[in-house]
């Protein structure tokens, strides 16, 4: 009887995390389902980070409104709960006659899409603006409104805020079953809440056995979507996974580009652009390129060659001697192209699915668009008085230090000495945050780096890997064999010399 | 927290130490050496093989053997080391150089000095550097890293390893995971000759059977939570080979030894130019970079293969440093030095006229009966028959006295001549 | 009966061409230095190499102490004595060149520590 609550949310990546804040304001009892160790470890920590201004979308669809209306939602957002977000601006750049009558089209449905902002550059404006891109450009279109933010740092900050107004985190759990229960004869905490779904909860078995129930259960499962509405019964879109390559590069070379730098999109994706990021490194990516299997994340030479020669047709400084890291992830495309947000022929089963791009532009507009469905499905929801919209960010000491300001360093020393203990060098993060990081339970290897950056710098680890997996030891008594890069099955080291050896 | 010092040494490995040692033996006293490690002796702690030392004392050690001799030496002399703290940044101001330490113990510090010299050593380039096709599993660890967790920690990274790089740290790695009981199948190297030293070739491959692949690389890793298996290809004129002649090795673990990158970038906020061939800085005979004051030394100047050069090039950096100290780096008239066959880089890149110069250089690729030569615009001023050189080897030699006339100085290999 | 060695002495790893029967080495070839010509007679038959390794340690700053053996061995015998190294513990304080297991495998030689380690 536990695990009764009002709304379930299977999948804790940027949608279902937007989800699970958005319904935390109010007193109903959420649970949020992530199969993976930690939250983001799915679509999300491998999306580019880019805050849409909205021009790319067909007026009409809900890719068009939500991105739209989730831009402007990110400067509060920020505020409130303490995440990195800059708006940069982008130029969508044209290189021939047609590209330019490209973009005065794409201009033209930032206008039917309400786009604030959007301007023409001529060549020269342009080059004035990003001296460093090909000078053989003849235009572009300008939206100020375009930004940037580190993905996985906005989920974690959507979750912790959520946490703290009283949401259920259960991680490593994923989802196996789902069919209606029995009426619920003893509910507690929301006996009215739960409206029309009430009487007739969804249950929820988990591969480790767990057992949930939801009056209502949101699919926000990212590419498992398909396969999570086919254990309801619900299943009527297929979800392909389209991966995406991106290449960060050095920091010695990031200030190539201030602004998101599109090229004119492809039939499929928007392209293969110069994306800075809001921690300093410029990327490259993604490619688009759908295929089998939804756990293909290989980065591939082919990918690397592609994206490079996009790359260096914008940015024609662009080097692969200049590649710190590369990855891949998953885009969930479901069929019909456009988001699939709403209900079921389940009662109670709602699904928030095919999120591809602008899908982390759009979350927080999905999340209240989430919330507007479930009210309609009977769900009450009462505003909690006492909400914590204000969540604490960890206190980073980097930009300190690279810009010079050192009395920041030496203030955050006398308020936590473990400030001056250098962790990761290449990035200048402290034991202070790497415990912080595992104190708000981040325990494996990349959600640390995630979180605090430490191990995304040149030397991939070299230097503060050890100190990481030390601090990690230290702070939760796991030992150094049983730690993992992203949860059981990914230990770093498999071995104690002892007890004769190997 | 400020201090002011006449000299800064950054890092305490063999070049911090043999910079900080020559510097008290040249009668400077006011000298600060700092460390990000716990304890002072650089890389050297955790190289626990032996092969140090042959040329600088005439014996065998291992490399915390060598490392305890200058640390013994530098605790005689009372050179004040801090340990537990990093430079995070160095400003240049007018010629007054001022850097700014984060201490475990100390907190934040402001050093002003005189004097600056640059020994932090390099770091390991990675699987992100090489970008290597395939997923990002745990498992593909620097050989580096793996060697820092077995002898500092106390842990194997795996049962079954696959080795990228037969520089001498995998090579040594090799030997070490195979006594330990592990398997090592297979050393995949891009070039189509070896990149560590012979002896380690015999002591570390041909003494375990370990099979070593030349002209072959790594052209994907499978395996999702942990590496499973590497796809090795053949290299045909520098790609890979079409997947028909490709081959897959199981294995729990990947080591990477594919290349060391001094580690510059706090002489890049410091503003040192740096050399594009050696990954350090540019110095002059000297060994000061660009920047007046900031000296360099050891494996940030320059990748060296053996410690016992180190301390030589740290010993006469020191002796430069303190003549600086004491304005007595008048300097004749500077002689550029110039690379010519067969010659990958030389170091520094100038020498005083009328003075001595201590030379380094490394061959562009492996070479037999070959005739070492520098000489001037006018004459011969070396001539030395080499059997084989290798780009692996270091080679140093000294001038005893550049001619005073001489406009540039060219060091080559060329092929025999009757 | 021929055979190529690779000297492992020092650095120069000279190529000797050793000419050896049942007993004893008769002819070498390509070493720089007169070591060569003794590394090649016992190469051929008796091999040996230094062993160096790690054994744990207690009441120290660090986990792991490295230790060698305080001569060449024969070299078949590297594994057996990482695996007999790998089950000792030792206790700081500890002085490089201290001895750490005595007679090591029945060779005579011992397996001495390479770096001093202080109480911590």
């Amino acid at each position: 009887m536990g695990n009764d609550y009002d709304v379930l949310i299977i999948g804790g990546g940027v949608v279902g995390s937007g989800i699970a804040r958005e319904l935390s304001h109010y007193k109903i009892r959420i649970a949020l389902l992530e199969k993976e160790f930690d939250v983001s470890f799915g679509t999300s920590k491998s999306n580019s980070g880019i805050i849409h201004a909205g021009f790319h979308s067909l007026p009409g669809t809900l890719h068009a409104r939500l991105s739209v209306e989730g831009n402007r939602a990110f400067d509060r957002l920020c505020e409130e709960l303490e995440f990195p977000f800059e708006r940069r601006g982008s130029l969508m750049v044209a290189f021939s006659e047609e590209e330019m009558q490209t973009i005065h089209m794409y201009y033209e449905r930032g206008r039917k899409n309400n786009v604030p902002y959007m301007e023409f550059l001529s060549r020269a404006k342009t080059l004035e603006m990003e001296p460093n891109l090909n000078p053989d450009l003849l235009g572009a279109l300008y939206a100020p409104s375009t930004g940037i933010i580190c993905p996985y740092e906005f989920c974690y900050a959507l979750v912790e805020d959520a946490l703290q107004n009283g949401l259920n985190l259960f991680t490593q759990e994923k989802v196996v079953r789902i069919r209606r229960g029995r009426p619920r004869t003893n509910v507690r905490g929301s006996a009215e809440a739960s409206g029309r779904g009430r009487g007739h909860p969804v249950e929820v078995e988990t591969e480790k056995g767990s057992r949930f129930s939801g009056s209502f259960v949101i699919n926000a499962a990212g590419v498992y979507a398909d396969d999570v509405a086919r254990l309801a019964g619900v299943a009527n879109f297929k979800i392909t996974p389209r991966k995406g390559e991106e290449y960060l590069l050095d920091r010695r070379v990031a200030n190539l580009v201030r602004r998101v730098i599109y090229p004119v999109p492809t039939p499929i994706s928007k392209g293969l652009l110069v994306i800075p990021t809001v921690d300093g490194p410029v990327m490259v990516g993604p490619s688009a390129f759908d295929v089998e299997s939804k756990t293909d994340h290989d980065t591939t030479y082919e990918g690397l060659k592609a994206i490079f020669e996009h790359a260096q047709k914008m940015v024609p400084s662009i080097r692969t001697t200049d590649i710190i890291t590369s990855f891949a992830g998953l885009r969930p495309v479901a069929t019909g192209d456009d988001f699939i947000i709403g209900p079921t022929k389940m009662k109670g089963f709602i699904n928030a699915a095919g999120i591809q791009s602008p899908g982390l532009t759009s979350a927080p507009a999905i999340a209240e668009m989430v919330r507007e469905i479930l009210l309609k499905e009977g769900l009450k929801l009462e505003l909690k008085a006492d909400f914590l919209a204000r969540r604490k960010g960890i206190v980073h000491i980097r930009k300190a230090i690279e810009e010079r300001k050192f009395e920041k360093v030496e203030e955050a020393i006398r308020a936590d000495k473990d400030y001056a203990k250098l962790v990761c060098r290449c990035e200048n993060v402290t034991e202070a945050e790497v415990s912080e990081a595992v104190k708000r339970g981040h325990t494996c290897m990349d959600a640390i780096k995630f979180m605090t950056r430490a191990g995304t710098g040149r030397c991939q680890g070299g230097f503060c890997s050890s100190r990481i997996m030390k601090i990690i030891e230290s702070k939760t008594g796991t030992p150094l064999e049983k730690i993992t890069k992203k949860g059981p099955g990914s230990e770093l080291l498999l071995l104690p010399l002892s007890k004769g050896g190997v | 927290m400020k201090l002011n010092v006449d000299a800064l040494v950054i890092g305490a490995g063999p070049a911090g130490l043999g910079a900080a040692l020559s510097l008290k033996e040249n009668g400077i006293e006011d000298i600060l050496v700092v460390d990000r490690e716990d304890a002072a002796g650089g890389i050297l702690l955790q190289c626990i093989h032996d092969g140090f030392g042959l040329h600088r004392f005439k014996e065998e050690l291992t490399g915390p053997e060598y490392a305890e001799r200058d640390v013994r030496s530098a605790r005689e002399n009372k050179v004040e080391i801090l340990l537990r703290t990093c430079v995070v940044d160095i400003i240049n101001d007018e010629g007054l150089i001022t850097a700014i330490l984060l201490s475990e113990e100390k907190g934040l510090v402001r050093v002003e000095t005189k004097a600056l010299v640059l020994a932090m050593g390099c770091r390991e380039r990675n699987r992100g550097n090489i970008a290597i096709p395939g997923s990002r599993p745990a498992g593909i660890l620097t050989a580096g890293f793996a060697q820092k967790m077995m002898n500092m920690f106390g842990h194997a990274p795996g049962r079954e390893i696959v080795i990228l790089g037969s520089g001498d740290i995998g090579l040594i790695m090799a030997r070490r995971l195979t006594w330990e009981g592990s398997r090592v199948k297979a050393v995949v190297e891009a070039q189509a000759y070896p990149g560590g030293l012979n002896r380690n070739i015999v002591q570390c491959l041909h003494d375990f059977d370990i099979p070593l692949y030349l002209s072959h690389t790594i052209s994907r890793i499978t395996g999702t939570g942990r590496i499973s298996s590497v796809e090795v290809t053949p290299l045909e004129h520098g790609n890979f080979a079409p997947p028909g002649k490709r081959f897959s090795l199981a294995c729990d673990t990947l080591l990477l030894s594919v290349g060391l990158i001094p580690e510059n970038e706090l002489s890049l906020r410091a503003g040192v130019v740096l050399d594009q061939a050696t990954g350090g800085a540019v110095v002059d005979s000297n060994l000061m970079t660009s920047v007046p004051g900031i000296f360099a030394c050891g494996n940030v100047l320059q990748v060296h293969d053996l410690a016992d050069s180190v301390s030589e090039e740290a010993g006469y950096c020191g002796t430069a440093v303190a003549r600086y100290l004491r304005g007595e780096t008048k300097k004749a008239r500077e002689v550029p030095l110039k690379t010519g066959n067969l010659v990958r880089y030389v170091l520094p890149a100038c020498a005083e006229a009328g003075k001595e110069a201590l030379i380094s250089f490394r061959p562009i690729s492996p070479a037999q009966d070959v005739v070492l030569t520098v000489r001037t615009d006018t004459e011969e001023l070396l001539r030395k028959k080499e059997r084989k050189v290798f780009p692996s080897i270091m080679h140093r030699i000294r001038i005893p006295r550049v001619p005073e006339t001489a406009a540039y100085l060219e060091v080559s290999f060329a092929s025999e001549e009757k | 009966m021929k055979k190529e060695l690779i000297c492992i002495n020092c650095p120069m790893g000279c190529c000797l061409e050793v000419v050896y029967d049942a007993k004893k080495v008769t002819a070498v070839k390509g070493n720089e230095c007169p070591r060569g010509k003794d590394y090649a007679a016992k190469e051929i038959f008796h091999p040996e190499r230094t062993v160096t390794t790690t054994v744990r340690i207690k009441g120290a700053a660090f986990l792991v102490l490295p230790v060698k053996t305080a001569k060449p061995v024969p070299k078949d015998l590297g594994s057996g004595i990482v695996r007999a190294a790998s089950k000792i513990i030792v206790n700081a304080p500890i002085k490089a060149g201290d001895i750490v297991l005595h007679n090591v495998l029945g060779t005579g030689v011992n397996l001495i520590a390479t770096r001093t380690a202080e109480r911590a």
